[in-house]
């Protein structure tokens, strides 16, 4: 599979810290992937992030996005067209005072022709379900709406992948789900890499792969499964486990044979029927 | 409470004054600025009344908007009534006399003219943000300023500035709203005490919301990167302004309004 990013030894700190945020990081993302990254506060994944569309340039290393590498100035717009990027704060990331003008925000900078904008931003506003508040102001939405707004403007781009950096940290159940729905279908159905960086472990263990971060290196890699099932380690990392595996561990602990394997909620429910019926 | 502000409201229509295109809406509001100060005969001066009051008509503003935008003026109306009443002085003995006041019939006939002027300036120029969104406002200002760019006026740089500021002055309202909660339930008398107690009170408001105004800002910059943002360059635009006939009917009827007022003054005697 082609590779979307690649990060190689990837070193990096801000100029008024002495410590350096990233400790030779490599990562890599393939095209089509759901990739969640976890990791404590300040262990770096922000800062990760910004890396993969040239916000921030590796002090050493490099970091590659489809061949072109971040550090090179001319292909700085190539780049940010090809990975979009998403943000905590849905506030903050609004420009206009009006959706369908922020969902053009991106295309009116890239120069698109107007025929095509309306194009592109119609279908980017279907895709994430916020077509009905086109013509609505920012401030009328709830939180979940607005963050799906900041999702259209950066899906209207047409991009290869989007890196999502705690896009439901302030949203609520309902938000939530809608906006983890909106972009599971990106990636199943419109086949965006995803980097979803979350503290939601129900949220990571729907990614393909999960990438854990400490202190600024990559710590642990593998599907849910494997990295939900060392529960201690996971822990030990300050981190939680989804319920179900947080269930089964202590099951365990008690005596129980249980395997914490079983994440989703089906698996879970199957194998304590399983266990139940003796 | 704070919710309630609105800073140059909009009333969403359909009329043809909504529909106008904002470059002539613009420009026809700053026209009739200046026909309005070189009006001086009473046709001149009725003329301007009627065209302000049948633009409300066929805008379909209600008349209590008109009232409500005239209010907060009413002491500069008062201001400018007295100011003049008392200092002009014309020929001939004055009408009312009291030791060191005097009042001329010049000066009562220059304060209704002046008043009528404020008047229609305050109400014609509401008119304009009444009837256009604050979007189109600031589309139609860039358009216009665009020669400016010669002289290396950063036109767009000024409109993207207004579009931002429209854009978080619902957000920073709410944002103070729940500071001076935050900050009442720790126990800041905000309000009570005398004028400096009060204005003391506001400091544990302000600072928090630069702060916070300070990192959105920073966090809105990154967001704008992250959408392909450098500048002006090579930018296209969602919605293309049209010249339609409708523009084109109502820029000749203004054009034709400007040029009567304008011809008032050879044909009338000055009242001033």
């Amino acid at each position: 599979m082609q590779e979307m990013i690649k990060a190689t030894n990837l070193w990096f700190g801000y100029s008024e810290e002495k410590k350096s945020v990233l400790n030779g990081i490599n990562f890599s993302a393939k095209k089509g992937e759901f990739i969640a990254v976890l990791g404590s506060n300040g262990c770096g994944k922000s800062t990760l992030a910004k890396h993969f569309n040239a916000i921030l340039v590796p002090e050493k290393g490099q970091v590659e996005v489809c061949g072109m590498l971040t550090s090179e100035e001319d292909k700085l717009l190539d780049i940010r067209q090809k990975v979009g990027m998403v943000f905590q704060n849905p506030d903050n990331q609004i420009v206009a005072t009006i959706v369908e003008e922020d969902v053009a925000f991106a295309l009116e900078n890239m120069g698109v022709e107007p025929a095509e904008i309306r194009r592109r931003i119609d279908e980017a506003m279907e895709k994430t379900g916020v077509y009905k508040f086109k013509n609505k102001a920012p401030h009328h939405l709830s939180g979940g709406q607005k963050q799906r707004v900041a999702i259209a403007g950066i899906i209207a781009m047409r991009p290869d992948c989007i890196v999502l950096d705690e896009p439901t940290a302030m949203l609520d159940p309902e938000g939530r789900r809608k906006v983890l729905k909106t972009i599971k279908s990106l990636n199943k159905d419109y086949g965006i890499t995803v980097i979803l960086i979350t503290h939601y472990m129900d949220e990571a263990a729907q990614a393909n792969r999960i990438v854990v971060m400490n202190k600024g290196n990559v710590v642990k890699e593998g599907t849910p499964k494997e990295i939900f099932s060392q529960v201690e380690m996971v822990k030990k990392l300050s981190l939680d486990v989804p319920q179900t595996s947080e269930l089964a561990y202590e099951m365990t602990k008690l005596g129980y044979k249980m395997s914490t394997k079983a994440i989703s909620i089906d698996e879970c429910a199957q194998q304590l029927y399983d266990f139940l019926k003796g | 409470m704070l919710k309630d502000i609105t800073i140059g409201q909009h009333f969403p229509g359909n009329s043809p004054v909504h529909r106008l295109d904002s470059r002539i809406k613009i420009l026809v509001t700053i026209a009739y600025v200046v026909f309005l100060f070189l009006s001086n005969n009473v046709a001149g001066l009725v003329l301007n009344v009627v065209f302000v009051l049948a633009i409300y008509g066929l805008a379909k503003i209600p008349i209590k908007m008109l009232k409500k935008s005239l209010k907060p003026i009413l002491p500069i109306i008062l201001f400018t009534v007295i100011l003049n009443l008392f200092f002009i002085t014309g020929e001939g003995t004055p009408l009312f006399h009291l030791w060191k006041i005097n009042i001329y019939k010049e000066g009562i006939i220059f304060c209704i003219v002046m008043v009528i002027r404020i008047i229609c300036l305050i109400s014609g120029t509401s008119l304009l943000t009444y009837t256009t969104s604050p979007i189109e406002l600031t589309d139609g200002m860039e358009r216009l300023m665009k020669p400016l760019e010669l002289v290396k006026f950063p036109v767009h740089e000024m409109a993207m500035m207004m579009t931002i500021a429209l854009r978080f002055i619902p957000t920073l309202i709410e944002e103070t709203d729940k500071i001076i909660s935050a900050q009442k339930s720790r126990g800041a008398l905000l309000d009570s005490g005398n004028f400096t107690d009060r204005v003391k009170a506001l400091v544990p408001i302000l600072i928090p919301l630069f702060i916070s105004a300070f990192r959105r800002a920073d966090e809105l910059a990154t967001a704008m990167e992250c959408r392909c943002y450098h500048g002006g360059k090579g930018r296209t635009r969602l919605k293309q302004l049209k010249i339609t006939g409708n523009d084109i009917t109502i820029s000749i009827v203004c054009v034709v309004f400007f040029a009567v007022v304008l011809a008032t003054r050879f044909v009338f005697p000055s009242l001033i």
